[in-house]
């Protein structure tokens, strides 16, 4: 068996293909079972053909392994005319000699069988296109064809097997696609000759959207994904998303990206959001969520990082319109290659497709921010829980890829109950939460931002009001006065009565102490009177006492002079 | 036998190629006389079946179109683009280009009542077909 560089091997002994195809080669672990056959299955217009065809194109294109294709279904012109829009130039492939094409005619009224035969022709004529391009890979479109024009099912079984094998031998890594049958994967079963690797495509329509999804059904010898990945075809051709909800491994940041509004980022711990976490803007109409978004773009922008910019409501140029109003040149980013807007409405595709549109998106311009502005509208394309799946899904995919997301949600009501919720069921996933939320007062209504969750960090339980203007997102505090919360004018207004209350207080205040001063005043001069009254009463009281002292001394001297003059006798 | 080489075949054809149908059937009707059938059978390789069907459409064509066909045996390993062009997928397959409508007859050709069904000469339904 041959292995060429490009084949990978995940699981010992078994080689793998690369089919080049998106994703594909994820689920498959590697790609194909090299120099196997694969049976391709699925209904009409489930893509079979394309799938077959892009194997080939980009095996010869882009890994070096030339192929060869077999149609049974459409002519050479047909074929190269289809793969045209998808960007395959096959007249080139072809004149490379890198890609032989074939379309075996077969018309059952032209046919008569007249005994015993083999499909010798189909393999001299693959045989030599084989060794014409040195193939490695070979398509067979449509062989079930050979059932509806030739009668003898018992030679068609043998010989087929027989083309399977050979098939083998050859070395080819061939695809072979069947037409989905009742209650078998084949009309024909041809799951019995090809069950090496089994892969069935279906396309759905639910609410009027059309889905692709894409299963293995069946890989012998290797792993691989077991489950139903979206596909999409597109202008590129096929692509399936190899993403599912299954690890919770992926790394983590301690990283900050700011939030581009310098007190938002103080509220979040000081420096705004983890790298690569998620965060949802949650809240009612016109509350903010989408300036906040643009605030956070235009923050990685300027930091120099890539943004992508999914809108499911605005177009670019609206969003431009809008954003530039309140201080955002978004323009500018969009010119610098930095900013990438695109802008959807969810209705046009169903939820795989979105999520398969955006994984493309991702992986080609390797954004570190992305924002989904909002996610409500997917709600239109599918019912909650499937909405739930896919937004997990995009969640856990941007996180394994380091990306920071940005969701906005609108809030189904303003009750209280109500705001802190979302249709989506998804406020769990993410890792920050900020509640943006419209009060009415005073004829106005306001906006408030609270933060309601960010795990992880230390971050404010305040509530902070937020303002707009051509500079730029604000936040101011708001007030807060006699357990009431104020915002908007009546946030002044309440300042202003707060501020006329003060003054009158202060003015009763300087009554208060004024009155007091007289009263201590007058008291003063009373004690001052009263005293002057003391001071007299006791000066009369020394006076009348020395008087005494002298009326008792000039008594007891005229007392000695009388008996002096007794005794002189 | 009247049967030419694969590359008088493709001389001949090619040059008819370039006209349209019915000065395609004129042409080749003159060539070949009247009632002319021209017959090719594409085989692969000399095998059993190979041989069997060269043995029974030799007999048919003596038995039922004496005088008026032109057979051509070609084998398609040696000339694999044939296959492609002439768009064979199973072998045996004996070619009724002319007269028109074309036919494919597969199979070893031992059915004989299929065989002239196929070369149309014997009623569809008539034959041993059902």
């Amino acid at each position: 068996m041959q292995t060429g560089p490009q084949a990978v091997s995940h699981s010992p002994g078994l080689a793998k293909c690369r089919t080049g195809i998106c994703g594909l080669d994820e689920i498959t672990e590697g790609g194909l079972p090299q120099g196997r056959p694969t049976l391709v299955c699925g209904a009409a217009g489930s893509g079979k053909t394309l799938l077959a065809m892009e194997f080939i194109v980009r095996g010869a294109r882009d890994l070096d392994e030339p192929g060869v294709f077999i149609a049974f279904e459409e002519t050479e012109g047909e074929l190269i005319a289809n793969v045209r829009s998808l960007g395959f130039d096959l007249d080139d492939l072809i004149a490379q000699n890198r890609v032989a094409l074939d379309y075996v005619y077969i018309e059952r009224s032209e046919i008569e069988e007249t005994g015993d035969y083999g499909l010798d022709g189909l393999f001299i004529r693959l045989g030599c296109m084989i060794e014409q391009v040195g193939a490695r890979r070979v398509a067979l479109d449509g062989v079930e064809a050979l059932f509806t024009a030739l009668s003898s099912e018992g030679i068609l079984r043998a010989e087929l097997r027989r083309l399977f094998r050979w098939l083998k031998e050859q070395g080819v890594t061939a695809v072979i696609t069947g037409e989905q049958g009742q209650g078998t994967l084949t009309r024909h079963n041809l799951e019995e000759y090809v069950s090496d690797c089994v892969i069935f495509l279906d396309h759905r329509v639910n609410n009027q959207v059309a889905t692709r999804r894409l299963r293995i059904v069946k890989y012998r010898g290797s792993r691989h994904g077991t489950n139903e990945y979206p596909a999409l075809i597109d202008e590129c051709g096929l692509s399936v998303l190899p993403i599912s909800s299954v690890s919770l491994d992926h790394r983590v940041s301690r990283e900050r990206v700011s939030t581009g509004i310098q007190r938002l980022d103080a509220m979040l711990g000081g420096q705004g959001y983890f790298k690569g976490s998620s965060v949802l803007v949650s809240g009612t109409a016109g509350a903010g969520k989408s300036s906040l978004a643009a605030a956070f773009a235009d923050s990685v922008c300027r930091h120099g990082g890539r943004c992508l910019y999914w809108s499911s409501e605005e177009s670019s140029a609206q969003i431009l319109r809008n954003m530039s109003s309140i201080g955002f040149d978004l323009g500018r980013h969009i010119q610098s290659g930095l900013l990438h807007c695109f802008a959807i409405r969810p209705t046009l595709y169903g939820l795989e497709n979105h999520l398969v549109r955006l994984h493309k998106l991702v992986v080609e311009q390797r954004p570190e921010a992305v924002i989904l502005d909002p996610i409500t509208n997917f709600a239109a394309v599918g019912d909650a829980a499937e909405v739930k799946i896919m937004l997990t899904r995009v969640i856990d995919f941007l996180k394994k890829e380091g990306i920071t997301a940005l969701f906005t949600s609108l809030a189904p009501g303003t009750g209280h109950g109500q705001l802190e919720h979302t249709d989506e069921g998804i406020s769990t996933l993410t890792d920050t939460w900020l509640l943006l939320q419209m009060v009415q007062s005073a004829g106005e209504r306001n906006r408030l931002l609270y933060v309601l969750k960010s795990r992880g960090m230390a971050h404010s339980n305040q509530v902070r009001e937020l303002l707009f203007s051509e500079r730029g997102i604000d936040l101011a505090d708001v007030y807060t006065g006699a357990g009431q919360v104020y915002a908007g004018s009546d946030r002044l207004a309440q300042q202003a009565r707060d501020q006329t209350a003060a003054l009158a207080q202060r003015q009763a205040a300087e009554r208060r102490r004024r009155t007091l001063q007289q009263k201590r005043s007058g008291l003063l001069a009373r004690i001052h009177a009263l005293q002057a009254q003391l001071d007299g009463i006791e000066e009369d009281a020394a006076l009348a006492e020395a008087q005494e002292l002298q009326r008792l001394a000039a008594a007891a001297c005229a007392e000695a002079e009388l008996a002096h003059a007794r005794y002189a006798d | 036998m009247t049967a030419r080489t694969p590359r008088d075949e493709t001389d001949s054809s090619g040059s008819v190629q370039r006209n349209d149908d019915r000065s395609n059937f004129e042409a080749a009707a003159q060539a070949c006389g009247s009632a002319g059938y021209i017959l090719r059978l594409y085989i692969a390789s000399l095998t059993p079946r190979s041989m069997v069907a060269i043995r029974s459409v030799k007999e048919i064509c003596e038995k039922h179109l004496q005088g008026r066909y032109e057979l051509e045996i070609i084998d398609i390993y040696e000339h694999p683009t044939l296959a492609k062009g002439e768009q064979i997928v199973a072998a045996p397959t004996l070619i009724k280009e002319l007269p028109l409508p074309l036919r494919r007859l597969i199979g070893d050709m031992a059915d004989e009542q299929r065989v002239l069904v196929g070369l149309d000469l014997r009623a569809r339904g008539t034959g041993s077909r059902g």
